[in-house]
């Protein structure tokens, strides 16, 4: 697998975990870059939330080992960790302001400071008249909310989130990116475990697929997708496509050709390893180009390539 | 440390603020008050409506003549006459029992100097006080007669002369040579109230733990948590915080239970109150002073005062059972004895995602505590028996069996003893709990049995 350089904020080294003969992580390793945001993606059930216990010191891992800021992970991390897991959960019958004033605590922080911040925090969310509310009182979205400062409050070095976006709208999922760009801004790092492909596309600058507790995919993003890249280039044209369809050399392969309202668009295959130059230089000799650009493979479909590829090999070897 | 008592902090103001707590601190003394209260207030009602008993004396032998009219020999008290009749029937009475108010009719037939039976007949039972005092004026009054028949004379005074009336005391020889009195009923019953004490306590804050840990797992907060703290923390910071909880509603119940005692029994029983020895004793016992020493001069002196008042032979017994053992033993074992518990249900706690399911758990870990009690109970009347000794011995129950042996006086090995295993126990209990309980939080939808505890204990974290 390729290892990333740099200032690495966190290391994970050959991490295995085992619960009672099911291996929950294999030999592990994932390196996440001082203020990335580092996408853990994987099918249900590869290991992520394993992983990001072990990360998180909830449990410990049979082997491999762990490092943050370049010391071996210990207590005293925690305080620089801030952590919301995939299952959400507050005091049902604890006040708001006192449940968040108490986990931040926790972490760490006075109760004076918790306090100053919180204020912020409800006034940037606008919940400020929550504060004396019980949990149960609140709607689900609104306790998602609370539970998003709680995670942030302490203003951690590392930021966890499992699966952010769930249960918000799609207004508060755009307030939440932008939080969560502001923090990257201020210097954070984040790893986020999502199933949502566009924000990982959007948000990510590094990922880590698992799949059957195993590492399949893992590099920056740019070089992920030049790697998975198709050779294919989307043109927009004027003129006939039959002329273009004919005047085509055999090293290019026409994959669609169609007509819609933006205009008449092909798709064009060109041979691996080869330059855009060629085509384009073919393509002005047969038609009028209005636009061209090269087609990247979405995370969706690198996902789903990835995981497919793996798994049949897995089953041989078993 | 500092975040252990952030959660001890949590765990205790969320349950003191609440108002089922604020409820149970103030009906928790209420209960107890009335508990005490109510028997002596139906005990003053009692007996206090007047009862006719008709009499058909068909042996004559409780007949006496006085001014030419039969009577019964029986004296009546101030709320139960006696009415001899004769030459009725019981069965004149049968029909218009219920209209003529009477309360029975004691037959006493003819052949009772063989039979030595006779009959009350009514519609209600007859009150057991009422029998009993019947009965024994009856058995003195044949018993007189048969001692006439043996014509001893001067029987009358012979008779006071023998008459005698033993109470045996209980006097303990310390081993640093003291002599010291003891009422044997009033240590077994301040023994029973420290055992049964332990066993509410334990019983009750135990089980509050374990749904502390429910709701942390149910809520799904635990995750968050255990993020922020070790599991070994949060679990301690739960069973100290809910203790402290436990320790504030006895000290509140203790406080409120003897004011309301005090004052309910100020304003309805003005008459119990401070009667001439209390006045004495009370004024002996805030004396002031080194109490061991004072106790043991006054047990000292017990032999001599003879004829002593009940009243103040509880208090001797109560001075003579060294006060400070005893509150240090209680405390220790209160405290120990719970921390003990409290790891073993918050395991059941963390194992099971609802209430429901603990009970199948709960039964083998609250069985030593049942079986506590009735040892303890055995243990009342024979405190040095083989039985008690290795209950108050083994950690499980010694926290409920050795509270009512110690009033007895215990060897202080075997109280060392006793001590160290629970210590060692607690802890022992509470590092397994951790490894346990560590697991068991984030496992959902497993059936919880103790096979598969046992399999997260050997889980490497």
């Amino acid at each position: 697998m390729m290892r990333d350089s740099g200032i690495m904020l966190l290391s994970a080294t050959e991490v295995i975990k085992d619960f009672s003969g099911h291996r929950a992580l294999n030999q592990v390793s994932m390196d996440v870059p001082q203020g990335s945001v580092y996408g853990l993606l994987g099918p249900n059930g590869a290991g992520k939330t394993t992983l990001l216990r072990i990360i998180n010191q909830i449990t410990a891992p049979d082997q491999g080992n762990i490092h943050f800021m370049g010391e071996p992970m210990g207590s005293d991390h925690r305080h620089l960790i801030g952590y919301l897991p995939e299952e959400r959960g507050l005091y049902k019958k604890m006040k708001v302001g006192e449940q968040a004033l108490y986990l931040a605590q926790l972490k760490g922080l006075s109760r004076q400071e918790a306090m100053k911040r919180l204020k912020l925090w409800f006034e940037k969310f606008e919940i400020g008249a929550w504060c004396d509310k019980k949990v149960e009182e609140l709607s689900k979205g609104m306790a998602q909310k609370v539970q998003f400062i709680t995670t942030v409050l302490h203003e951690p070095q590392l930021l966890i989130f499992d699966e952010p976006f769930s249960g918000f709208d799609p207004i508060n999922v755009n307030l939440l990116k932008q939080e969560i760009l502001q923090m990257k801004e201020k210097g954070a790092t984040i790893i986020f475990s999502t199933h949502n492909m566009a924000s990982v596309e959007e948000l990510c600058d590094h990922i880590t697929l698992i799949h059957e507790s195993e590492v399949v995919l893992q590099g920056e993003m740019s070089k992920i997708r030049e790697q998975y890249r198709a050779n294919t280039y989307q043109v927009n044209f004027q003129g006939d496509p039959e002329k273009l369809s004919r005047g085509l050399q055999s090293d290019f392969e026409l994959l669609a050709l169609e007509e819609n309202g933006m205009g008449k668009e092909a798709t064009i295959r060109i041979q691996e390893g080869e330059g855009s130059g060629p085509l384009i230089r073919n393509l002005v000799e047969v038609t009028e180009i209005k636009s061209f650009q090269e087609i990247l493979p979405g995370m969706n479909d690198i996902f789903i390539q990835v995981v497919n590829d793996n798994t049949p090999k897995k089953d041989s070897e078993a | 440390m500092n975040k252990i008592s952030l959660i001890i902090q949590r765990e205790y103001l969320t349950r003191v603020r609440k108002k089922s707590f604020i409820l149970m601190s103030v009906l928790g003394p209420l209960i107890f008050a009335a508990y005490i209260l109510i028997p002596m207030y139906f005990a003053t009602l009692e007996d206090k409506e007047e009862k006719t008993m008709v009499v058909i004396d068909d042996s004559k032998l409780f007949t006496e003549y006085r001014e030419g009219e039969p009577r019964f020999v029986i004296p009546g008290t101030e709320f139960l006459k006696f009415q001899l009749v004769s030459g009725m029937e019981v069965e004149n009475f049968r029909e218009s029992f219920d209209e003529s108010g009477y309360y029975g009719v004691l037959f006493i037939p003819s052949n009772i100097l063989a039979s030595e039976s006779s009959l009350i007949y009514s519609t209600k039972q007859t009150s057991v006080e009422i029998l009993q005092y019947v009965e024994q004026y009856m058995e003195s009054e044949i018993e007189h007669l048969k001692l006439a028949q043996h014509e001893i004379t001067d029987l009358e005074r012979i008779l006071t002369e023998v008459e005698t009336n033993i109470r045996v005391r209980n006097v303990k020889w310390t081993k640093d040579g003291k002599t010291q009195e003891s009422n044997t009923a009033v240590v077994m019953g301040l023994g029973y109230l420290s055992g049964m004490m332990i066993f509410f306590f334990i019983f009750f804050f135990g089980s509050q733990v374990m749904r502390g840990v429910i709701e942390e797992k149910v809520s799904r907060i635990i995750e968050v948590i255990v993020s922020s703290v070790k599991p070994f923390q949060l679990m301690m910071g739960k069973i100290i915080g809910v203790g402290l909880v436990g320790l504030t509603q006895f000290l509140l119940w203790m406080i409120l239970s003897a004011v309301l005692v005090t004052g309910l029994k100020a304003a309805f029983f003005p008459e119990l109150n401070r009667t001439p020895t209390e006045q004495v004793v009370a004024s002996d016992l805030f004396d002031g002073g080194s109490a061991n020493e004072e106790s043991a001069a006054m047990a000292e002196q017990v032999p001599e005062l003879g004829d002593l008042d009940m009243a103040q032979e509880i208090f001797a017994s109560l001075k003579a059972i060294n006060a400070g053992v005893m509150i240090l033993a209680f405390l220790f074992y209160f405290i120990f004895g719970y921390l003990l518990y409290a790891a073993m249900f918050a395991v059941i706690g963390s194992a099971v995602d609802n209430e429901t399911d603990t009970q199948q758990l709960i039964f083998p870990v609250i069985l030593p505590l049942i079986l506590g009690i009735y040892v303890m109970i055995s243990a009342i009347n024979n405190p040095d028996n083989a039985l008690a000794f290795w209950f108050s011995i083994i950690p499980f129950t010694s926290p409920v069996v050795m509270m009512v042996r110690i009033p007895f006086g215990v060897p202080w090995w075997q109280v060392a003893l006793s001590a160290s295993l629970l210590v060692g126990t607690f802890l022992a209990m509470t590092w397994v709990a951790g490894k346990v309980y560590r697991t068991g939080i984030l496992m959902y939808g497993k059936k919880a049995s103790y096979r598969e505890i046992w399999k997260w204990l050997r889980y490497s974290s």
